[in-house]
């Protein structure tokens, strides 16, 4: 097979990088992202031939197997999953990435073919140590957030005692084995070192994600999500390959900034979600506070379909219990049925709502919600006034006025849509649980609050009913 | 590596993770869940790393680890692309939903 010489494979690599930019580019419109994402496609496609066809590539007998199985696998995730499991679908995702890191990692350590000496032996051997360390905890911790988010793990953060120390004295025996590793001189140091960072690293993963609660998880996912990207750059430095590092960096950064907004939201650092344990603490202590003043006045379905008859305006304001109860879908045919009417309708997202940046947008887009109604936070804050109706469905801490006005909650200080300023405010719940700070949300003793309970898609459903018996009356 | 290609990849390096910086500060929130999913098939790039391993003749051991990591990073490249495109073909904007 002809080889494609050194010179052009490292012009294909450039074109490939800047591709993966114009499809980083391409999101920051609705209307040119997919595109970009096909710039991404077509990215990777020259990547990967380039590279197959290479000078470094000499042995095809399991390449096209390889490439075969995994892509289809990976085609079948995607065209099943829906866009409720999108947090699970992107949390597995990650984990392939760091897991494949790890494995690049061992297998340079093997490859004796080249004998590296002095400094440049170190930087081989720092760069395997370091990216093994970074897919490892990719890996480990990408599958408990999996599990979390997928119910098969409780979401309850787990708070073993001493667990600073333990992930502190699991950080810094990485970092020793890491120094055996490089220190053991010009000769090819064995693997067992390299063994046991994977697995000290492994663990440290487990245990750094256990600890974090179920709605931290937009934070998480972020965070993994910027560690593959490091996993992969780490492995760029190892193989000396530019592309790799560009990308690797993209990504990176892609993460640890949508780590930081999501924290810049909650109004808490990122150092005190990472630690992990918000909720659990926490929880126990406000029970001894006071209950906030007023009654929870209960409403009907019947009662609200005639408030929203009444009504010009309406903003609804989803929260992760509407994609746990699948609600989306009613809830558009309830949107269409106003808007027919001449309502105005609004949906208002949380940064934070829902596990997963944006996951409440992907969400509604999903029930053929037209995203031109569907706003941030700051966009309609300040037109709750104005507004008839607020509607919250399957929300609870972004909506708690505690966070504004209460010192001592937990929660006090993060930004949130203030929904008690509508004329009249329905939250659709379950039941009077506490949301996952477990504070008790003083919302509900509003004097213009009505609380309808019910699960949210049967709520929602028989809305549609009231209103489609009232209206053809 | 040598030092001064070390020095080299670093700057390399650098430069990208403020481009990174510098992009993703422009996508609005409705699309983070998407950028998210597109960001992760980008990073499957690790896929180039396990070609070389798997087909540079290294030993059984490196081939096996590299065709594994090859299925790891292509699940994550297929999957990745088609996610994110499935979801960007659900954002319809207001007009051509009336009836």
């Amino acid at each position: 097979m002809t080889t494609i010489p050194e010179t052009l494979v490292t012009i294909a690599y450039l074109v490939a990088g800047l591709l993966f930019i114009f499809s980083l580019g391409g999101l920051s419109a609705q209307e040119s992202a997919r595109r970009g994402n096909v710039f991404g496609m077509v990215g990777m496609l020259i990547a990967v031939l380039v590279t197959t066809f290479g000078p470094r590539v000499t042995s095809y007998t399991v390449l096209t197997g390889a490439l075969v199985t995994g892509g289809a696998i990976g085609a079948a995730l995607a065209s099943r999953v829906g866009m409720t499991s999108m947090p699970q679908m992107v949390a597995i995702l990650h984990s392939f990435v760091g897991a494949a890191a790890v494995l690049v990692g061992l297998a340079t350590a093997l490859d004796h073919s080249v004998r590296l000496y002095g400094a440049e032996a170190t930087i081989h051997e720092v760069e395997i140590a370091l990216g093994i360390f970074v897919g490892a905890i990719t890996f480990t911790g990408s599958v408990v957030a999996y599990g979390k988010l997928q119910g098969l793990i409780g979401s309850k953060p787990l708070l073993l005692p001493g667990r600073h120390l333990i992930n502190l004295i699991a950080f810094l025996g990485c970092l020793y084995l890491g120094f055996l590793f490089i220190t053991y001189g010009d000769y090819f140091p064995p693997l067992w070192p390299l063994l046991a960072i994977t697995g000290v690293a492994c663990l440290l993963g487990i245990l750094l994600v256990m600890a974090i609660g179920g709605a931290d998880m937009p934070v998480v996912v972020s965070m993994l999500n910027s560690y593959s990207g490091w996993a992969a750059a780490a492995a760029g430095f190892m193989l000396e390959n530019d592309l790799l590092i560009i990308t690797g960096a993209l990504v990176g950064s892609s993460g640890a900034i949508l780590s930081y907004i999501m924290c810049r939201a909650m109004n808490r650092s990122f150092l005190s979600v990472i630690l992990g344990g918000f909720g659990a603490e926490e929880g126990a202590a406000p029970a001894a506070g006071a209950q906030p003043a007023g009654e929870v006045k209960s409403i009907t379905a019947e009662e609200t379909a005639e408030l929203l008859r009444e009504a010009k305006s309406v903003i609804v304001v989803p929260g992760y219990g509407l994609a746990v109860a699948q609600a989306q879908h009613p809830l558009y045919e309830l949107t269409q049925i106003l808007r027919d009417r001449g309502v105005e309708v609004r949906f208002a997202i949380h940064p934070v709502a829902g596990r997963l940046p944006g996951h409440m947008n992907v969400l509604l887009a999903e029930a053929r919600v037209p995203y031109d109604i569907v706003f941030e936070m700051e966009e309609v804050n300040e037109d709750f006034p104005d507004t008839d109706v607020a509607i919250v469905i399957g929300a609870n801490d972004i909506v708690n006025p505690g966070a504004l006005d209460d010192p001592s909650s937990p929660i006090y200080g993060m930004p949130i849509l203030e929904v008690w300023k509508a004329k009249t405010c329905i939250v659709s719940k379950r039941g009077m649980a506490s949301g996952y700070a477990g504070v008790d949300n003083p919302l509900f003793y509003k004097q213009n609050t009505r609380m309808l309970f019910g699960d949210a898609k049967q709520t929602v459903v028989k809305l549609i009913a009231e209103l489609k018996t009232a209206l053809s009356h | 590596m040598t030092t001064e290609a070390l020095i080299m990849a670093i700057v390399i390096f650098t430069l990208s993770t403020f481009l990174g910086v510098e992009l993703i500060g422009r996508v609005p929130p409705t699309l983070h869940t998407p950028l998210m999913s597109g960001a992760n098939a980008v990073s499957g790039i690790t896929i180039v790393g396990a070609l070389i391993i798997a087909g540079s003749d290294l030993g059984w051991i490196s081939t096996y680890l590299g065709f594994v990591a090859i299925v790891l990073a292509m699940m994550n490249v297929a999957g990745g692309y088609a996610v994110t495109d499935r979801m960007l073909g659900m954002f319809k904007s207001g007009p051509e939903e009336k009836r």
